[in-house]
C-alpha cells in the first residue's frame, strides 16, 4: 500500500486540491429527536455496584437517553424524520425513498420504517436496514447508490434506536453504556464528480465474530418462551474485550484503506465523526490513524452508545455548531454486531436552514 | 531474541500507550497501582505488543496479568525459540 505523505492541514480560502466524488448527493437537511428521559451516572451507581468515576473513566459517558412508556423506536425516528424535513425546507411527500437502519425495531414484524411511513403520511418505498452500529454508514452508502442509478431522487435516511429495552438491570457492564435516540438527513442526488458526496467508503463484515455481541432469543434461533425470557436472553450479551481490540483495529483498518482509497492523508480529513461507542475506544483509535481529538466530534458524554443513530446524531450535532464547511472531507466511521463496520469519505455539501439542536420528546 | 532486548521493546510499548514516564517500566511495576493502567489500557497495551512483537494474545490469557514482568513472561513465551 502506498502511503501518501502527510502535509500540513491548511483552512484555505480556495477550493483545495481534491479527490473526485465517485457518488454525488447533496444533504439537503438534518434533524435529530430524543427522549426526554434521562439516566445519569448517579441513577445507575443506585441500581448497580458501579460510579460515575468509574464510568466517566472507562467510557466517557456522563448520561444516556432512555424512553418512558408509550415512546418507541417509530416514534424518535419520525421526530426526526419531520425535523430533517423542516430543515430541508420540503414536506415528506418530496420523499420517494424511505430507510430506517435499526436494530432496534418497534416489533419483529412489519419495520420499523412502516410506522415511520405512516406517521409521515407517505407511501413511497420504506424499508430498514439493520447493520447494528455500522447501520447509518451501511444506509448511506446504500442511498448514495439509490440516487446514483435513479432508484430514487430524495432518500430520507433516518438512523434510529431503542437500546435501552435490551438492557439487562442486573449486569454492570452494558448497563451504562447505551442509549436512546434518533437522527435523519434528507439525501437528493447531486451535482457530479466535484460536488458533494462519497469520495470513498469501506462496507464489511467479520462472521468470526458474530457470537460477541448478540440478543440471543426472540428470534427464530431461539423463539422467545417463558424460559429464554427467565433466563435474560433477551437482553444484549457483550464480550466487552475482544469487542474492544477488534473495534479498535476494525476501524484503524478501515479508515486507513478509504483514505488510500482517496489518495488523501488524515490532516485532509475537517471532522472524523467516529461511532459513538466508547470514548476509550476513540482514544486508541486517533494515534493509529493520524487524526487529532480536535478534527474528531464526540458526543458520546449525553448519549451513550446509540448504536445507528449515534453518527448522525453526531453529525447533526456537529453541524448545528457550525464544525463542517462546503466542501469540507468528512470521514464517518461505524463499527458494530456482526461484527460490521462502515467507513465513509463525503465531502461536505449541505442546503439546510440549518439544523436545530435535537428535539427532546417528552414521554 | 532474549529478554533484556524484549523488555526494551515492551517498555517503549508501555511510555507510548500508557502515557507513563520509561524509569516507572520496572518488571515489578504493577499496571493499575504503579502505572495507573485500568483494564481497558491494558488491552491497549497488549495490542500494541502483539503488533511489535507479531504474536498474539487471546483475551483470556490476560487474567492474572497484573505486573509488568507477568507481560513479558507473556511475550517471551510467545516469541519463537532463538536457533
Amino acid at each position: 500500500m502506498t502511503v501518501v505523505a502527510p502535509r500540513p492541514r491548511a483552512r484555505p480560502a480556495a477550493r483545495p486540491a481534491s479527490p473526485p466524488t465517485r457518488l454525488p448527493f447533496r444533504i439537503g437537511g438534518l434533524g435529530a429527536a430524543i427522549p426526554g428521559g434521562r439516566l445519569t451516572n448517579a441513577d445507575l451507581a443506585a441500581r448497580v455496584d458501579t460510579s460515575d468515576s468509574w464510568i466517566v473513566e472507562r467510557t466517557g459517558i456522563r448520561e444516556r437517553r432512555v424512553v418512558g412508556a408509550g415512546q418507541a423506536t417509530s416514534d424518535l425516528a419520525a421526530a426526526a424524520a419531520f425535523a430533517a424535513l423542516a430543515d430541508a425546507g420540503v414536506g415528506p411527500d418530496a420523499i420517494d425513498a424511505l430507510l430506517v437502519a435499526t436494530c432496534t425495531p418497534d416489533m419483529p414484524l412489519p419495520s420499523t420504517a412502516s410506522f415511520v411511513a405512516r406517521t409521515l403520511g407517505v407511501r413511497c418505498a420504506a424499508l430498514d436496514l439493520t447493520a447494528a452500529c455500522a447501520g447509518w454508514v451501511y444506509g448511506l452508502v446504500t442511498a448514495a447508490g439509490l440516487l446514483v442509478s435513479g432508484v430514487s431522487s430524495s432518500t430520507l435516511l433516518v438512523g434510529a434506536e431503542v437500546l435501552s429495552q435490551w438492557m439487562d438491570p442486573t449486569d454492570r457492564t452494558t448497563l451504562p453504556l447505551f442509549g436512546d435516540g434518533a437522527a435523519a438527513a434528507v439525501l437528493v442526488a447531486g451535482e457530479g464528480p466535484t460536488g458533494p458526496g462519497l469520495v470513498a467508503w469501506d462496507l464489511g463484515v467479520d462472521p468470526d465474530a458474530c457470537d460477541l455481541l448478540t440478543v440471543p432469543a426472540g428470534g427464530s434461533r431461539r423463539p422467545a418462551t417463558a424460559d429464554t425470557v427467565a433466563a435474560g436472553d433477551h437482553y444484549m450479551k457483550m464480550q466487552g474485550r475482544e469487542v474492544f481490540r477488534r473495534a479498535v483495529r476494525t476501524v484503524e483498518s478501515s479508515c486507513q484503506t478509504v483514505l488510500h482509497d482517496a489518495g488523501v492523508p488524515a490532516s485532509a480529513v475537517a471532522l472524523f465523526v467516529p461511532h459513538q461507542a466508547n470514548a476509550r475506544i476513540v482514544d486508541a483509535i486517533l494515534p493509529r490513524i493520524g487524526l487529532t481529538a480536535a478534527q474528531t466530534m464526540v458526543n458520546i458524554d449525553r448519549y451513550g452508545n446509540t448504536s445507528a443513530a449515534s453518527i448522525p446524531l453526531a453529525l447533526c450535532e456537529a453541524a448545528a455548531a457550525g464544525r463542517l464547511a462546503e466542501g469540507d472531507l468528512v470521514l464517518l466511521a461505524g463499527f458494530g454486531a456482526g461484527m460490521t463496520w462502515g467507513t465513509a469519505l463525503l465531502r461536505w455539501g449541505y442546503t439546510g436552514s440549518g439544523p436545530a439542536s435535537p428535539r427532546s420528546l417528552p414521554a | 531474541m532474549d529478554r533484556s532486548a524484549a523488555f526494551d521493546q515492551l517498555r517503549e510499548a508501555a511510555v507510548e500507550v500508557l502515557h507513563v514516564d520509561a524509569s516507572a517500566v520496572t518488571e515489578d511495576a504493577r499496571f493499575k497501582e504503579d502505572l495507573d493502567a485500568d483494564s481497558l489500557a491494558l488491552i491497549e497495551f497488549v495490542m500494541a505488543l502483539e503488533e511489535r512483537f507479531d504474536i498474539t494474545v487471546p483475551e483470556e490469557e490476560l487474567d492474572g496479568v497484573t505486573k509488568v514482568g507477568q507481560a513479558l513472561d507473556l511475550v517471551m513465551a510467545k516469541l519463537p525459540a532463538s536457533a
